[in-house]
């Protein structure tokens, strides 16, 4: 794993204290309470947190400061979570000082007093730091509630809903504003503020504003008592019964820092790990609540093969392996066999379909890619992206802290991708960064970086990025988003700005097994190890690490190309793992090509319609039942060890041994040599990255898109992405977290509201979608915007392909 | 007797109409701009400087030394602030001064902002007391009318523009953060400093914020001279200042006398404690300044003399209490007050004054032992010193100094098992009796 390298601090930045007689150096800034834990003195502490400004409310860190590096002392005990350290400053903690012991002995009594004693039934219970810190640095008895002075506490009615998966018990909270300063500093949805004032002051929302955030589910794990939480855990467990797994997020392609809390075999929240070079202490609401689905009733969890009366019945793995090797044996004979991986793999499994599909079934006929695709961005993530990482000159988060402008295009990152968001509003309002963005309009999630938006329509991207060109250099980062595959010319455009201005440049993909894909080459044109499948010596470097005689030499189909092959018999059998139709370039033609194909063998978490109409389907492990690696857009490598011991549940590169086993044995391709996640970590480590040359990134052939250059009369071109919380099946099963989600609208320029009234209808080739209107004030002339996945079965099923024209028409059709 | 007065502020106050603009400029008003605007900026400064004028809001910094704080490297647009939240009980001085000269509020105004090179000034005034709102905001208007304001004022080249903002109604808004919290549209609850005022306070800019009466005293220390202002006063505690008696005195009300003034003198201008009684205790600034005694009659109520006895002169908010009144009684009621004004920013002014106001109330109904006493006393040690802003602190003031020179009363709360006094007896109709 990579590291971030200390940061290197100049000797003369270092500030040397006494802190309970001890002497240590710290770079100046530094607070006292983060130097005092330097020799290992914690202070206690409500308000204070690392990540958020101080505020110095609850007084809890007194201390005694009997010289402020002047030779003077403070009269009063101070705040140490707001004093910087200065130099020759003389610091005495409650460990040295009765003064400081008694100050936060006294603060901790008046914490008390208003706060309700219903710890055995808290959820904070146990896990509670002012519970903890009241044992470590309070008394042991009240002087407010004994027999003698009954005090009479202030009390509210509770709870009450923040939002619908935040709730609030007012009287527990200590109004430290760790909530509200993070709502407004770190997330910049500052929809919780604090109201009234005195003993009745309490944490609160406008009537007709809930706390909407993405973000929302970190003020729960950063509340220093059990005043926030959650609908989804509230009551149901208690920390000390729960078991916690390191993990990492599996909805997008930040690779944040997880940790998983278990108990008996079923996960029952996820809170935000602590990564300092990744996510710091910050998740998605979406990484935090959205789990449920793997623990669905439509989950499978036994294979199935197709029975002689057509319906799928339970298999034992041997059989299924066998029933599977048999019939893509013949599909090989009948054409051959493609394979679709989809986004979301580990890193392991995705190497040994990689491997699968090249020396069992003899093909080059594999690719990740369970969206709009092109060739030019196959050929763009093989010379551009494949092998970069953080050790190597990659982009990293701490990169676009440091860069001082970050070029954002086809990519909305507080939808796609929030740790980047987070880092790129951390990053703006320090005032080191401008972030620019090619979009067709200001999105809330830009308005919040501060982004200077350049105005684009989808499609002229290249174009756009030529124009900014110019105020590029070294100290510039340009994130390109998945979106970019589809535009001709765009991914290109961005790597030649890139190596013209000397900008550093990355692709931020949506899926968290997106890049990892790359890297294992499930791509038609690359093998594992970022090595070129067209390389002769690639080919040979891995044939013989996999002691195989030869690979198939020609490129393979890409996604599309394998789904018109099977539509017109040339291939004759698909082998395809949680690809959902809905999400790919052409969803009724992915259809029919799973119909038209010869065999099918579908590897799912849960039943779905592709599962359906399969011929072998074996049930595949979520991420808390196998141990596994994501690579996030870094590059950086995320490994995990499982949460759950779950024997039924296999990773999806045992099954894919057992076939390659079989088909072994009747003769086909040899077998993958690895059963476990271990030994594939082995093997690929064996195997090492690619060291020849990089395959150039060749101007594409202009056309073969389907981006409108000219509109017809009340055209509009569509612009759509997903947004965090839509219909996506990963967000199953959590009603509470749906609920946050923003409400699906259409947007459209003022002129266009205007005529058409506030519901409109969308129709393209693909069909018709009606929706609330709602204004975007910058919105391009001549675009339309809808999310892509928040109503019926998609854009992509049911209205037309992004960047094609859709017509327009008020009130419902 | 009267000879001790210094009326300069007060000077309009029996004048006809004397908030108007014409009988004030009749009497002078407005001409010290001119000799200000003949000034140069620093030397306002360093005439305000040796004058010894002193913070009139209650903590007594030099004023001049305020105003030399102002980065006049820094790029950004300089403030002035004027604090006229005038909240503190007992406090009465600078609402009856805005209502009786607003205009010598805003001259001082005009030149304290040339003197920090301040185009834009702000007067905050504490929002129930619309009449007095009503009553700058026409001075002000008064004075742009005259030219005294707005561009280019007197053909000096100098610009200001005044704005009168009205609170919202809350007490830490005189709390000189919480009240640029408040101007700038927000919750009004004090700031973290550093950074301080003067270097990045209204909209984060270099700002100073300075009391109604430290302002308004400014004009004739620029027309009349340094020398003028500190030959009043005491070595360190310099001019005049409004001392407003309330309570138990036969004529209360604002009194504009030399710092240093007595008690005693000042009782013998105010006719005396009401007929047939005698003093008990008194607060020197206010409530939240340590309680005092009839002992204390003669210290000088400078800063220095007040604070010798272990108080603060504070605002000069003399509160005279007589005898018939309970010490218990009205310091529970003062500690309902900051209770119900502490902001809740910070736990021990928050938490503390809820929890004072029981313990405090169950000694009144003469509830406990003396060891509760103690108890108070120890929680009043955990709430000063330990609270974010001075309100916490100020909360203290009254509980431990009665208990220090009114122990007695209260074990006798105790002993009695209520209040053995008559609040009646207090009142100010005690002793007119009513018959049907």
């Amino acid at each position: 794993m990579t590291t971030t390298p200390e940061k290197a601090v100049e000797k003369s930045d270092l500030v040397t204290v006494t802190i309970d007689g001890v002497q240590v150096s710290v770079p100046k800034d530094t607070l006292v309470i983060r130097a005092a834990e330097q020799i290992g003195v914690q202070i206690p502490r409500f308000c204070d947190h690392p990540l958020l400004a101080p505020a110095g409310a609850c007084r809890q860190c007194l201390v005694d400061v009997p010289d402020a590096g002047n030779g003077r002392g403070f009269p009063k005990p101070q705040a140490s979570c707001t004093l910087p350290v200065a130099e020759g400053m003389v610091v005495s903690t409650q460990e040295s000082s009765p003064v400081a012991d008694k100050a936060q002995r006294g603060v901790m009594e008046l914490l008390l007093i208003n706060h309700p004693l219903d710890c055995p039934v808290c959820d904070k219970g146990g896990e509670c730091p002012l519970q903890n810190q009241a044992m470590s640095n309070g008394q042991g008895e009240s002087r407010f509630s004994d027999d003698r002075n009954r005090g009479v506490k202030r009390t509210f009615p509770k709870p009450i809903n923040l939002s619908p998966t935040v709730l609030l018990d007012r009287e527990r909270c200590i109004v430290c504003q760790r909530c509200t300063r993070f709502a407004d500093e770190i997330a910049g949805d500052p929809f919780i503020e604090l109201l009234e004032r005195g003993a009745q002051q309490q944490i609160g929302i406008a009537e007709d504003a809930p706390f909407l955030s993405y973000f929302s589910g970190n003020v729960i794990q950063i509340c220093p008592v059990g005043a926030l939480t959650s609908e989804q855990y509230r009551f149901r467990s208690r920390p000390f019964d729960l078991v916690s797994t390191a993990g990492v997020a599996e909805h997008d392609a930040c690779g944040s820092a997880i940790r998983i809390d278990h108990r008996r075999g079923k996960v029952l929240r996820r809170q935000s790990g602590n990564d300092p070079a990744v996510n710091e202490e910050w998740i998605t609401d979406k990484d935090r609540f959205a789990f449920a689905y793997a623990q669905s009733e439509d989950r499978l969890v036994y294979p199935q093969v197709r029975d002689e009366d057509g319906s799928l019945r339970p298999a034992s793995w041997p059989e299924a392996f066998a029933v599977a090797a048999r019939g893509l044996a013949a599909a090989k004979q009948a054409g051959g066999v493609g394979v679709l991986t989809g986004g979301r793999l580990t890193v392991e499994d995705a190497y040994a379909y990689s491997k699968f599909a090249r020396v069992a079934l003899g093909t080059n006929d594999i690719d990740f890619r369970a969206r709009p695709l092109s060739a030019e961005e196959a050929a763009f993530l093989a010379s551009s992206v494949a092998l970069t990482g953080p050790g190597n000159g990659g982009v990293t988060y701490d990169d676009l802290e440091s860069a001082a402008k970050v070029v954002l295009v086809g990519l909305e990152p507080e939808d796609e991708a929030g740790a980047v968001f987070l880092r790129l509003r951390k990053s703006v309002r320090a005032g080191g960064t401008e972030v620019i963005s090619l979009a067709p309009y200001t999105t809330r999630g830009l308005a919040k970086v501060s982004a200077r938006v350049v105005p684009t329509v989808p499609g002229e991207e290249a174009a756009g990025l030529d124009a900014l060109a110019p105020e590029l250099d070294a100290g510039s980062v340009l994130l390109v988003g998945e979106r970019l595959a589809t535009i001709p010319g765009a991914l290109s455009a961005a790597a030649a700005v890139a190596a013209s201005t000397g900008a550093r440049l990355a692709w931020v993909p949506r899926r968290a097994g997106d890049r990892g894909a790359v890297e294992a080459g499930c791509l038609p044109n690359l093998l594992p190890g970022g090595r070129p499948t067209a390389d002769a010596g690639a080919r040979v470097d891995v044939a013989a690490a996999w002691g195989v005689d030869v690979l198939p030499e020609t490129e393979g189909r890409d996604a599309d190309a394998i789904v018109a092959a099977l539509v017109t018999g040339e291939l004759g059998g698909l082998v395809i793992a949680g690809v959902d139709p809905d999400d790919t370039s052409d969803p009724a033609a992915t259809r029919a090509a799973i119909d038209a194909a010869g065999f099918v063998v579908a590897f799912d978490l849960r039943r779905t319609d592709v599962t359906d109409v399969a011929d072998v389907v074996f049930p595949v492990a979520p991420t808390t039942d196998k141990a596994g690696t994501f690579v996030n857009w870094e590059g950086r490598v995320r490994p995990w060890e499982a949460a759950l011991r779950n024997p039924a549940s296999l990773p999806e590169l045992r099954a894919l041994s057992g076939i390659a086993d079989e088909l072994a044995h009747l003769g086909h391709g040899s077998p993958l040599g690895f059963r476990t996640v271990d030994e594939a970590r082995a093997e690929m480590a064996q195997l090492g990255p690619w060291d020849g040359e990089r395959p150039r990134l060749d101007t594409p052939s202009p056309g073969g898109s389907g981006y409108s250059t000219t509109l017809g009369d009340g055209d509009l071109v569509l612009a759509t992405w997903k947004q965090s919380l839509d219909n996506g099946s990963l967000q199953d099963g959590d009603k509470y977290l749906k609920a946050t989600a923003r409400t699906p609208v259409v947007l459209v320029s003022r002129a266009v509201h205007d005529s058409h009234g506030p519901t409109i209808t969308l129709t393209g080739d693909r069909g018709s979608m009606t929706l609330p209107a709602e204004i975007a004030d910058d919105l391009v002339d001549g675009v339309v915007w809808v999310p892509s996945n928040s109503v019926g079965n998609g854009v992509l099923a049911d209205l037309a392909s992004p960047g094609t024209t859709v017509t327009i028409a008020g009130g419902a059709a | 007797m009267t000879d001790m007065l210094t009326p300069v502020l007060t000077d309009m106050w029996d004048v006809e109409q004397g908030w108007k603009l014409a009988p004030y400029e009749s009497k002078g008003g407005y001409a010290a701009l001119d000799i200000a605007f003949g000034m140069s900026q620093d030397d306002v400064i360093t005439a305000v400087k040796d004058s010894g004028l002193r913070g009139r809001g209650g903590a007594g910094f030099p004023t001049g030394m305020k105003w030399s704080f102002i980065p006049q490297d820094n790029p950004r647009p300089k403030y002035l602030v004027v604090n006229a939240d005038e909240s503190e009980p007992g406090t009465c001085k600078d609402i009856p001064l805005m209502m009786g000269n607003p205009h010598v509020l805003v001259e001082g105004v005009i030149i304290s902002s040339y003197a920090i090179r301040a185009n834009k000034a702000f007067i905050y005034i504490r929002g129930e007391v619309l009449h007095v709102i009503r009553r700058v905001q026409a001075a002000v208007e008064e004075a742009y009318a005259a030219g005294h304001l707005g561009k280019n004022i007197h053909g000096s080249g100098y610009d200001l523009d005044v704005v009168v903002h009205a609170g919202a109604g809350a007490y830490i808004c005189g709390e000189e953060t919480a009240l640029l919290e408040g101007l700038e549209g927000r919750r009004g609850q004090p700031r973290l400093r550093p950074p301080f005022p003067a270097v990045a306070g209204l909209y984060a800019s270099p700002t100073v914020i300075n009391n109604v009466e430290s302002i308004a005293s400014v004009p004739a220390i620029v027309k009349n001279g340094a020398a003028w202002f500190a030959s009043m006063g005491t070595e360190k505690s310099k001019g005049h200042g409004i001392f407003s008696l309330s309570g138990h005195v036969q004529n209360p009300g604002q009194y504009e006398a030399p710092l240093g003034i007595t008690l005693r003198e000042l009782l013998d201008l105010a006719g005396g404690i009401r007929h047939g009684h005698e003093i008990k205790f008194w607060t020197p600034g206010g409530s939240s300044t340590p309680l005092l005694t009839a002992e204390h009659l003669d210290i000088p109520l400078d800063f220095e003399g007040v604070g010798a006895v272990g108080s603060m002169l504070g605002t000069r908010a003399l509160q005279i209490f007589d005898e018939t009144v309970c010490v218990v009684r009205a310091v529970l009621r003062w500690t309902e007050f900051y209770k119900h004004e502490s902001c809740g920013k910070c736990t021990p002014c928050r938490e503390g004054t809820w929890w004072l106001v029981q313990a405090l109330t169950r000694l009144e109904n003469g509830q406990g032992t003396e060891a509760d006493l103690d108890q108070l006393l120890d929680q009043c040690d955990n709430i000063l010193g330990r609270s974010f802003c001075a309100l916490g602190d100020g909360a203290t003031s009254p509980i431990s100094s009665s208990i220090e020179h009114f122990r007695d009363e209260y074990l006798a709360h105790l002993a009695h098992g209520g209040c053995p006094f008559d609040a009646a007896r207090s009142t100010a109709w005690a002793g007119t009796e009513v018959s049907a």
